[in-house]
């Protein structure tokens, strides 16, 4: 696998937040922008390691698509194989992928005036332009969530199917 | 006896953290294609990407000389090859090779073997004119600026434009004397 130093990415990454925060007014726009360059960045990510890792197969099925992108995708752009993958116990259309150091959010200390921004949305983006390429529209989000006996809050990227999907997975019985 | 100088940056970019290059290539991808809708222009995407590349440099210096084991370098010369030999090699993992000196030695080429900026790239005919790999010209003008070198770097030969090679010219404006004392409060 060809690779480049971390830092080098670290200091690209951080060129697009700051870059993007020239152009928003707000907290909730720079999530946005950021999701908008990850969405960019999973389009690309689904063809290529449909193509290259699933020889050419795509992932028709809700949990075979999620633990495409929670084991394949995460093991080749991060590395490693996502912390955890759970269904989210209110909704029965929300499942949610955690890790305890986010690549992104590493070498990212958010300003106390900037409340919840989390760059992990550029993850999230990432994840949400997987999804809605494999035929899985979604809304998906990036969250700190404190962790107990831990100095820093783990980022849970929280997926929300839309309607339709759940619909069409009802419909056809599978899930 | 001169000092003896790491000739290339193999062990720096062994003990360093990495991540996958696709990441890399494709975030920058991502970071190009916004630029290209927010400021529609060429030329100001080549200037908005100088601009972050300089911002890089001049912070990416000192992670270069923290950790590349590099002295002071005697002359222009030795500069261009430790960063193409060192730097690059460090930073992403490939090399290039420094040619086409004028005869004053303040300027020279740095040819890239390999640029993990533009995979998965091709250029539509709407790009004309898009240095699409310009941030690297930043990045070296703001690392050689913190060492006290003002320098202009250009895009010569670009293979996303069909040329036979990645090639910039780096030239040395001027080189600025280092001031002491630093005074504690500037």
């Amino acid at each position: 696998m060809v690779e480049v130093s971390l830092s080098a990415f670290a200091f690209l990454f951080s060129e697009l937040v700051q870059y993007n925060q020239t152009q928003v007014d707000n907290i909730a726009e720079l999530e946005r922008r950021l999701e908008d360059a990850g969405y960019a960045v999973g389009a690309r990510v689904l063809e290529l390691f449909c193509h290259r890792e699933k020889g050419n197969r795509r992932e028709t099925r809700l949990l075979g698509i999620l633990s495409f992108v929670h084991t394949t995708v995460w093991k080749v752009l991060f590395g490693k194989v996502a912390d955890s993958l759970e269904k989210g116990t209110e909704h029965e259309d929300e499942y949610m992928i955690s890790e305890k150091e986010l690549l992104v959010n590493r070498f990212i200390s958010i300003p106390k005036d900037m409340g919840t921004f989390n760059c992990g949305a550029f993850v999230a983006g990432i994840v949400r332009g997987v999804l809605d390429n494999a035929g899985f529209p979604s809304v998906v989000t990036a969250h700190f969530v404190p962790m107990e006996g831990q100095q820093r809050p783990r980022t849970t990227i929280l997926i929300k199917f839309a309607d339709e999907v759940s619909h069409m997975m009802s419909l056809l019985n599978i899930y | 006896m001169a000092p003896v100088i790491p000739r290339s940056g193999d062990a720096a970019f062994a003990n360093v953290e990495r991540v996958n290059a696709e990441l890399f290539t494709l975030t920058y991808g991502a970071i190009v294609r916004q630029l290209l809708t927010d400021l529609e222009e060429v030329e100001e995407v080549n200037k908005q990407l100088d601009q972050m590349g300089y911002n890089i440099g001049v912070r990416l210096i000192d992670e270069f000389l923290a950790k590349s084991n590099i002295s002071r370098c005697v002359d222009f010369k030795e500069t261009a090859e430790v960063i193409a030999k060192v730097g690059f090699k460090m930073f992403l993992g490939v090399t290039a090779t420094v040619t086409n000196w004028d005869a004053e030695g303040t300027s020279c080429s740095l040819v890239l073997s390999e640029n993990p900026l533009v995979g998965f790239v091709e250029l539509p005919d709407t790009c004309h004119g898009l240095y699409y790999c310009n941030i690297l010209c930043g990045v070296i003008r703001g690392a050689l600026e913190m060492v006290s070198m003002k320098t202009e770097v250009t895009w010569v030969r670009d293979m996303l434009h069909g040329d036979d090679a990645y090639e910039m010219r780096v030239k040395l404006i001027k080189q600025v004397p280092e001031e002491y004392p630093y005074k504690d409060d500037e």
